[in-house]
């Protein structure tokens, strides 16, 4: 199916709108009808984009469902915030896990299911970062390789949040957290190798992978829909800044979420079966400072005297991703076997 | 139908019997052979609307099995041992949040040391975690509670763990009676579930309660259970009206009306010391057993009735809670001193270490003389521990003993059963 | 009670001959209690399996320290210290192997063992000849099964029949056959209805 990427924006802000689109291609978030999965009264807090995340996602995965869902969650922010007993802000049939079985529990739900003949009713689990790639992988990679039958979603804020902003395997180099403090000879949490979720996800060989961002509303919906044609096992990771975790403010969540893009820290690709099919090429290159300065979890690095060689080592992995996905030089469709 | 079977594959039968409709574990000895019987129903199609689902953990078959159950699916694992510790936190889940789901556990001792033999430290571990322990005796009673436990667990929405003893029990052939399956049918309705998960009817399960209703919450639980005490000989007594045969209950006795000395025990065990109890009766010894079926909810009054008129009560159990002492032990003694009744807990079996005839006899004769202590380790090698001790005493740095008792003893340590 | 110790190694089916005898007993109308020794058996290492026979349920898990009769699968465990320990006076011993019974000279560190209550069996030539394949367990059944009469012919055909298919159940039993019929005609004392087993006591 070819798409034609929707090249509109406002001149300054390369905010997407919906105003001049038909209705047939604007998003489900503008829909009044929507499902509102995630209704309003939850205790998240301002601007948090785990909140959006959530609500984007599972809007269109309930109209590309018809409202057949039922969603396991992971132990984090986003299931203590919308179920504090005895409220609930979810209008869906959810369950919350525990912190690293979320997996699991969706495999069990969706067992349930097929053994009873119900093919119409899809299953979603979803966590955060620390119940997707840290205490949540073992669960996660056993759904995988039994291939079952749910879309795995992982909002990614790169630490664990609600516990107080302690480090995860996704946190990246260099950022502050409470256990990778900004003291010492190397502040900030370690340059290592990483653990890029997404690519263990297509190591699987799995029948979909995706990485989205809350700052493309049209992407990330097109990849809800996209996952839910398909059966079997499928992960999506989709990027959520933090205001608190990350210090930064809340008004600034859309703008980091497209900026992380932008500078190639967070490549947006899609892969079935182990091969990478398309990446979404970057429009305006920005480099890894404009990015990094709006969060105080990487204030250490501007200091006086700023640590270059930490922000030249952060550019060198925007820069790889770029190689890597083929993120500049036009739109690049990868030949899909 | 009269079968001489394995306990493990007779468990299997009796479970697929129930028409479970998710089954998921992970394999780990002394379980092995009651999955793989299972799976081989499930995977011949002789087990039909049965998805069986190969997990890559213990923690994920407790997950898988918390997920079916809440979606409305009849719901069945099993383990052992490290595996049911692996799973602890979704034991509590489950139980915290009412779902029926139905374990066996293949009773194993857990370490460290690693010891893949019999004993009760793994269900011991886990019982204060909100779910029914049973115990079962025989593997004829390990298939009779199996069904019981599906219908327990789906009408007060309690999980249950059957409990049976690993290779004594699991891998022992013997004469067991599977219930037809009309038989089950006729005992086992379909799984109702009290909540679910359902699109048409959305609910949100496993919210957060804070401390404003948690001892509410926790209080309601505790009420539950003790339904089960009111419900469990109901429910074996209907059992008994369609297989002809008792097998259920909270506890069951043997030649204890008129016992001076009274032996309480749980699972295999029993029936060792039963035929113990007909050789000294022979002699002229009045001594009687009670088992003890039911372990959670604790049946205290049940057991207070059967221990009413001895004079002293010895406890045999396969577990122990170290820096503390017997469990069971405890629970019994405190029913009964009031009366001045004397209780002697005996530690037998621990790690498989088998428990002879001959020793129990022993034993049971040093407890009518009054020469047992509180706690007793039965047949304890006293001298290689002694030697231990003194050579611990004499010398600061620790490091760890087992393999020294391991040289020490040689090959008896690791006596089979 | 008449309780039975199998000795072998790994990989020649100990524990598969406790569970024939154990069906053979209770295609006799019998109660019978089969259990392995359980330890980390890999191949080749010694192994025990127990069977315990009975005319009304079995309720002990106690060990068996006490046999009426062993059943040596493997003549290289003849040297093992302990082998025979705890055989009750006028116990059984049944040994695979093709030396007559003086050859193996186990006799003398069997005291008590009457005269007629040790057999040898060249089981694994039988086994290889019915089944092509060196299993001498459903094989030493048959001449157990003559030497002590605690279990019928038919009741040990019909336990290979059932746990055996295709070529391995009609090879075994030939087998059982041939090895009970070959022991009866050695052990001409040897009773061939069901011999009670609760004299004295059960």
């Amino acid at each position: 199916m070819t798409e034609q990427t929707i090249k509109f924006y406002q001149v300054g802000s390369f905010a997407v709108g919906n105003r001049l689109l038909g209705p047939q291609l604007r998003t489900v978030q503008a829909d009044r009808t929507r499902s509102n999965a995630l209704t309003s009264g939850h205790r998240a807090c301002q601007g948090c984009g785990e909140a959006l995340g959530a609500r984007y996602v599972l809007d269109a995965a309930m109209r590309a469902t018809e409202r057949q869902l039922i969603v396991v969650n992971a132990t984090g922010c986003l299931e203590v915030f919308s179920t504090p007993y005895p409220e609930t802000s979810w209008q869906i049939a959810w369950m919350h896990s525990l912190f690293g079985n979320t997996a699991a529990v969706a495999t069990g739900v969706a067992a349930a299911l097929k053994v009873r003949g119900d093919t119409k009713t899809r299953v979603v689990a979803q966590a955060g970062d620390g119940g997707a790639v840290d205490i949540g992988f073992g669960c996660l990679s056993g759904m995988f390789e039994r291939n079952d039958d749910v879309l795995f979603v992982c909002y990614d804020n790169e630490a664990y949040m609600n516990t107080g902003v302690q480090r995860s395997a996704s946190t990246p180099a260099a950022a502050r957290t409470a256990t990778t403090e900004a003291v010492g000879r190397e502040p900030g949490n370690a340059f290592g190798q990483g653990k890029n979720l997404p690519l263990l996800a297509v190591a699987h060989e799995i029948p979909y992978v995706a990485t989205a961002s809350v700052a493309d509303l049209h992407d990330l919906e097109a990849k809800v829909e996209r996952a839910m044609e398909l059966r079997g096992a499928r992960y999506l990771h989709v990027l959520v800044p933090c205001p608190l975790g990350w210090g930064a403010a809340s008004r600034d969540t859309i703008r980091l979420a497209r900026l992380a893009c932008e500078t190639g820290l967070f490549p947006l690709f899609e892969a079935a079966y182990g091969e990478i099919l398309r990446t979404t090429p970057i429009r305006h290159l920005v480099p890894v400072e404009a990015y990094l300065r709006l969060q105080r979890r990487f204030a250490h690095l501007f200091g006086t005297p700023p640590r270059t060689e930490d922000i030249a080592r952060i550019q060198a992995i925007a820069d790889r991703n770029i190689r890597r996905f083929d993120l500049v030089d036009g739109s690049v469709e990868k030949e899909q076997r | 139908m009269l079968r001489q079977i394995e306990g493990s594959r007779a468990v299997a039968e009796a479970v697929a019997a129930c028409r479970p409709r998710v089954v998921c574990a992970y394999p780990i000895s002394p379980q092995t052979h009651i999955i793989e019987g299972v799976g081989a129903l499930v995977k011949s199609g002789r087990l039909k609307c049965c998805e069986f689902v190969n997990v890559e953990s213990e923690f994920a078959a407790m997950s898988v099995a918390i997920g079916a159950s809440a979606t409305g699916a009849r719901a069945y694992t099993a383990t052992s041992s490290q595996g049911l510790l692996f799973m602890a936190e979704a034991v509590f889940n489950a139980s915290g949040l009412g779902l029926p789901i139905v374990m066996t556990v293949a009773n194993r001792a857990v370490g460290a040391p690693i010891n893949i033999w019999n004993d009760h430290s793994d269900a011991m571990a886990l019982r204060d975690a909100g779910w029914i322990q049973l115990f079962a005796e025989s593997n004829q009673h390990a298939v009779d509670l199996h069904i019981q436990a599906f219908r327990l667990a789906e009408e007060l929405s309690v999980p249950v763990m059957v409990c049976m003893d690993g290779f004594i029990l699991t891998h022992a052939v013997e004469r067991v009676e599977i219930p037809t399956q009309e038989q089950v049918d006729r005992y086992l309705p379909p799984f109702v579930p009290q909540e679910v998960l359902d699109p048409a009817s959305p609910v949100s399960i496993g919210a957060m309660v804070g401390p404003e209703a948690f001892t509410e919450v926790r209080f309601l639980a505790q009420a539950r259970q003790l339904e089960a005490l009111v419900r469990i000989p109901e429910l074996a007594a209907e059992f008994e009206a369609v297989v002809g045969r008792p097998g259920g209950g909270l506890v069951s006795t043997y030649r204890h009306e008129d016992a001076e000395t009274i032996v309480v025990a749980l699972g295999s065990v029993v029936g060792t010391i039963k035929d113990v109890v007909d050789q000294m009766r022979e002699e002229g010894t009045r001594i009687g057993v009670v088992s003890v079926t039911t372990f959670r909810p604790y049946p205290e009054a049940a057991l207070a009735a059967a221990l009413e008129g001895a004079h002293r009560v010895v406890v045999v159990e396969k577990a122990f809670a170290i820096g503390a002492r017997g469990l069971l032990g405890a629970d019994v003694e405190a029913l009964v001193s009031g009366r001045g009744t004397k209780t002697s807990t005996v530690v037998a079996g621990l790690g498989g270490r088998a428990i002879p005839e001959g020793s129990l006899r022993r034993v049971f004769g040093e407890a009518i003389r009054g020469e047992l202590e509180a706690v007793n380790f039965l047949d304890l090698d006293r001298a290689v521990v002694d030697r231990e001790l003194a050579r611990m005493a004499g010398d600061p740095r620790t490091s760890p003993s087992a393999a020294r008792v391991l040289r020490e003893v040689g090959e008896s340590a690791a006596r089979p059963i | 009670m008449f309780q039975v110790r199998i000795h072998g190694r790994g990989g020649q089916g100990v524990v598969t001959a406790a569970e024939l005898l154990a069906v053979a007993a209770f295609n006799d109308g019998r109660h019978a209690q089969a259990f392995p020794s359980f330890g980390s058996e890999r191949t080749g290492a010694p192994v025990v399996a127990f069977c315990r026979i009975a005319e009304r349920e079995i309720r002990t898990r106690a060990p068996i320290d006490e046999p009426d009769a062993l059943i040596i699968q493997d003549a290289t465990l003849l040297n093992h210290p302990g082998l025979f320990s705890g055989l009750k006076p006028q116990g059984y011993v049944v040994v695979n192997t093709r030396k007559t019974w003086d050859e193996i000279s186990v006799a003398s560190r069997i005291s008590g063992l009457p005269k007629n209550h040790g057999l040898v069996v060249g089981a694994t030539e039988i086994a290889l000849k019915h089944l092509g394949r060196p299993l001498p367990n459903a094989v030493l059944l048959g001449g157990f099964a003559a030497l002590t009469g605690v279990v019928s012919l038919a009741a040990a055909v019909a336990a290979v029949e059932d746990r055996f298919s295709g070529a391995m159940r009609d090879g075994n039993v030939a087998a059982v056959t041939e090895a009970f019929n070959e022991t009866h005609a050695v052990q001409a004392r040897v009773k061939r209805e069901k011999r009670p087993v609760g004299a004295p006591a059960d």
